[in-house]
């Protein structure tokens, strides 16, 4: 089971900044380890955010997003005590949700 | 093709050159204030929270009754006052051993087994988390460390001492780059550690993430890899001359605010 991620939600007039930190190796699958064996690939390739259950955001990502990824985005109309939640699931099929709520 | 490759090297770096209008330190500070907000550090000191809260090992304890200087228990201001004396174990301990330390007297770890575990493996990545978590808790105090005890003293001679050995095959000493102001390694500025280099400077940075390679290091890992740097043989974990450089770094940073879990390039 993946490690959580970090939600923070700040609402400011209609808008709300969501900033989200995701732990994740994020392997490319090009790197040798010590023994010169190729490390196999492992990433998150998709990423979904909703609003209140309303999906406001869906990204399908590869192996050049950097290791515990930062996102940063907006969501118009969402007001303190909203629910924001963010999901991922990677190539080997593990899969992470987390919930905050709009400050 | 040689040729080829230097002419383009040249390129490049009349381009970066060109670009340079505002200083390195600048550009590196503006990359900095970029990262922080998105500082990955955070999820160690999650991780470590949960390390600290949580029954394990064979004891099946949890961290909560660990004395780390301010009573069993007590994290917060214990990070800016370590390495300190601790009459339990008749040493001077900084952060990461003493949480070895706890780790074997309240869970029944093996001490000798985590020691031994390279950085970023296992338990050991576990010690890192938790020294993330602590030293979080401390974040915005001043260092002030003890210095009543005779051990204490001591080691801050001892560390002092260390600091200024010269050796290894390229005649190096921690006072050779961190010796006087203005120095650097490639990009990077070089605190001058044998005075307070200032708030969230040298020992008021770590435990901090790195960018770069995307590890959580304390202090430990820290001076390690300057030992790596000078090329002398790697010091043990948790050893003597470790946590008496510690304890010469801490010191000389009395006053200093601690910024730890920072973020390096």
């Amino acid at each position: 089971m993946a490690d959580p991620m970090r939600i923070r939600a700040q609402a400011a007039g209609d808008k709300t900044t969501v900033r989200v930190l995701m732990s994740h190796e994020m392997e490319t699958g090009q790197r040798k380890d010590s023994a010169g064996k190729l490390i196999p690939a492992w990433f998150i390739q998709q990423v979904t955010a909703a609003h209140n259950g309303k999906t406001v955001l869906t990204a399908e990502w590869g192996p050049s997003i950097s290791k515990n990824p930062f996102l940063q985005f907006v969501v118009k109309g969402a007001k303190a005590g909203d629910k924001i939640t963010l999901s991922w699931v990677d190539n080997k099929g593990d899969k992470r949700s987390d919930e905050a709520t709009v400050t | 093709m040689k040729r080829n490759l230097l002419l383009g090297l040249a390129a490049t770096a009349l381009c970066a050159g060109a670009l340079a209008q505002k200083s390195t330190a600048d550009g590196i500070a503006e990359y900095r204030k970029m990262l922080e907000d998105g500082n990955p550090a955070e999820l160690y000191e999650a991780k470590g929270e949960e390390l600290w809260k949580k029954a394990r090992g064979p004891k099946n304890a949890s961290l909560q009754a660990c004395d780390l200087g301010q009573g069993p228990g007590v994290v917060k201001g214990a990070f800016v006052a370590l390495p300190r004396y601790f009459a339990d174990t008749g040493r001077v301990q900084d952060l990461e051993d003493r949480l070895v330390t706890c780790m074997a007297t309240l869970q029944g770890l093996d001490r000798a087994e985590i020691v031994k575990t390279p950085f970023g493996r296992g338990e050991m990545a576990n010690v890192t988390a938790l020294a993330t978590y602590v030293a979080a808790q401390s974040r915005g105090l001043r260092f002030n460390l003890p210095q009543t005890n005779a051990q204490e003293r001591e080691s801050y001679e001892i560390g002092k001492r260390a600091f200024f050995f010269r050796g290894g095959s390229h005649d190096f000493s921690c006072a050779s780059c961190h010796g006087e102001d203005g120095k650097r390694i490639r990009l990077q500025d070089l605190p001058d550690l044998t005075k307070n280099p200032g708030d969230g400077i040298g020992f008021a940075a770590w435990p901090a993430y790195r960018v770069s390679n995307g590890q959580m290091w304390g202090m430990q890992l820290r001076l390690n890899d300057c030992y790596r740097q000078q090329r002398f043989p790697y010091p043990g974990f948790g050893s003597e001359v470790t946590i008496a450089l510690g304890t010469y770094l801490g010191v000389n940073a009395k006053g200093a605010e601690s910024i730890a879990p920072a973020i390096k390039r």
